[in-house]
């Protein structure tokens, strides 16, 4: 026999036998940071807009202003070239933006609610990348819709392939961005510190600019930049540019992520 | 026994916040918990959450070890905290469905466990409403119900009602009860409004991390004083003597009033003025003023709980606009 309610004269059940074995993934905690953020995105859609409006911005001005003086990069043009950067920039403003929304969270109250839950601190961790992750999705995707004005040619492989990148990348940056979300305390630096972390990330990571004949030095800091091989993946499935080195970039982007996951549970692991 | 507490601890450092205290609350009490800022009430209420780790000592919250069980007490108790915890920016169903999630309650019972919640603090034509658009009032029994949703047996009450006006703590604290005297739930509460305690079955003041005082409302106010009888008379002279030849000690006279002090203050007052009555002596008023937990309070802790709330008030104040400012 299978009994799992309460006897019936007992009006309020006990708990602890209902939850069960709280597991170190607790999926339905998960999907409701997840949801929550998507709910969120949806009612900010001018935020949305706003990404979107920049990105193309930045794809216009530098695409179409710096073709004629750059030539072709092995064979593609500059528009074409910087067009898989674009889709790395709204990665690296939405993916970390969301992650640090948890910053946001923490001063306005709402992380004491999960904080308090019965759920292991991976849930808000795991929840808020794949959170930034699908965000930065739903960008890239609008994002593609331009493409034929860059030249890009898509078909449906590699439509699904970039949003693939997109997606591995994104939960990079927002592994990134919770162990930036974890580490600021201090509600007023906030925007100060993440002028300082998105921008130098976008400029230094071969969005804009291709990665071969750089300086030794440049050359470091691109290969510290977790966003660097975020975008020779995008370009990669997308351009077919360097289209060998993609597994690699993929496989260290998700190696970083894992790293960054484990760090921001630890760091959560403070006291409330 | 919902509540037991042994020689819980907690230092920061070299300070020490909560200094080994004791306490049991039964199951349905409504418990309050007094203290200045800064005695250890946030503390201990922190560590009960299972939100901090106690230094030494130990707890059980409805039968569970706050330490090795942490997640079955988060399970069973229900927290609002002096700070808003709502999403602002979705609507209140979705704070109530989302609080379902995270606490795993059944999803079959979801929708009615949040029809019931909603309608116990009367917020049932606000659900599908943004939560930015609600009163104060509003928002905190929002919070009271989203604590409830997962059938808690412990409410834990810090401040609830701290910045609200006094009608709208009224409201808070006629559904706090109604869903009290409802469900048996046990309350632990902390409050800086003296009739707020006044609810509370037993009260533990705590001050410098330890538990002075631990008693009902009616039992701490006997411990600082009596009942006072207050009487005008056009014949305070003959009446002091009257009395005095009648309750066999001196009594106080100041003008033309008489003051006695008793235990029970409106049985002595009626007995006086039925001494007084049967001499003829005419008696025009008569006062009796009993001792108050504000009186309790400043006696014990030496300090005014209405300096304490403005402070409070003051922090909360603080935060609020700064918050405004950030949203600009």
């Amino acid at each position: 026999m299978l009994k799992t309610t309460q006897p019936a004269a007992i009006p309020q059940s006990s708990p602890g036998s209902r939850s069960g074995p709280v597991f170190f993934i607790d999926f339905e905690g998960i999907a409701m940071i997840w949801r929550r953020d998507m709910v969120r995105m949806w009612r900010q859609r001018s935020r949305l807009m706003g990404a979107i409006a920049r990105a193309l911005v930045w794809l216009f001005a530098l695409g179409f202003g710096l073709r004629g003086s750059l030539g072709t990069i092995a064979g593609f043009s500059y528009e074409q070239f910087v067009f898989p950067g674009v889709i790395a920039m709204t990665v690296i403003f939405s993916g970390l933006q969301s992650a640090i929304s948890i910053v946001y969270d923490r001063e306005f109250g709402f992380l004491k609610e999960v904080q308090v839950a019965p759920t292991p601190r991976s849930t808000l961790v795991i929840g808020k990348c794949l959170g930034g992750a699908s965000s930065s999705t739903v960008q890239a995707l609008i994002i593609l819709v331009f493409a034929p004005f860059a030249s890009v040619t898509l078909t449906p492989l590699n439509v699904l392939a970039t949003l693939g990148a997109t997606f591995v990348t994104a939960l990079a940056i927002a592994g990134m961005g919770v162990v930036i979300a974890m580490w600021i305390t201090d509600f007023e630096n906030f925007g100060t510190i993440q002028n300082f972390i998105t921008l130098p990330l976008y400029m230094f990571s071969g969005a804009i600019f291709p990665t071969r004949q750089v300086p030794a030095w440049l050359h470091a800091i691109l290969l510290l930049n977790p966003l660097t091989y975020g975008v020779n993946a995008i370009r990669g499935v997308l351009l077919g540019y360097d289209i060998a080195g993609v597994p690699l970039n993929l496989a260290i982007l998700l190696v970083f992520t894992g790293v960054m996951v484990m760090i921001a549970i630890w760091m959560s692991r403070k006291e409330v | 026994m919902t509540i037991r507490v042994e020689k819980l601890s907690r230092s920061f450092g070299e300070i020490q916040a909560v200094k080994g205290i004791d306490l049991q609350v039964e199951r349905g009490e409504t418990f309050g918990f007094l203290g200045p800022n800064g005695a250890g009430k946030s503390t201990t209420i922190k560590m009960l959450c299972t939100l901090l780790h106690p230094t030494s000592g130990k707890a059980w919250i409805n039968g569970y070890d706050i330490e090795r069980d942490s997640s079955r007490v988060r399970q069973s108790i229900g927290i609002v905290f002096q700070d808003p915890t709502l999403d602002e920016y979705l609507t209140a169903e979705q704070n109530l469905y989302y609080h379902c999630m995270i606490y795993h309650t059944p999803v079959k019972t979801r929708a009615a466990r949040i029809d019931d919640v909603l309608q116990l603090v009367g917020l049932d034509d606000r659900r599908k409403d943004i939560v930015k658009t609600f009163s104060g009032g509003m928002k905190r029994r929002l919070e009271v119900a989203r604590g409830l949703l997962h059938e808690p047996q412990t409410l834990f009450l810090d401040e609830p009602t701290v910045g609200l006006d006094p009608q709208t703590r009224r409201s808070v604290w006629e559904h706090v009860l109604k869903l009290r005297d409802r469900t048996g739930l046990t309350i632990f509460m902390t409050t800086h409004y003296m009739e707020e305690a006044e609810y509370c079955d037993r009260i533990a003041i705590i001050d410098h991390g330890q538990i002075v005082a631990l008693d009902t409302p009616a039992a701490l106010k006997r411990m600082v004083g009596q009942d006072v009888v207050a009487l005008t008379t056009p014949a305070p002279e003959q009446a002091a003597a009257l009395l005095e030849r009648h309750l066999n000690h001196p009594v106080r006279r100041a003008e033309e009033t008489i003051y006695v002090e008793g235990e029970d203050g409106q049985a002595l007052a009626a007995s006086l003025i039925r001494q007084l009555t049967l001499a003829d002596i005419e008696v025009r008023g008569v006062n009796v003023t009993a001792p108050t937990l504000e009186d309790v309070f400043v006696h014990l802790t030496g300090r005014a709980i209405r300096d304490e709330l403005a402070s409070a008030k003051d922090r909360l104040g603080a935060r609020l606009r700064s918050r405004g400012r950030l949203r600009r």
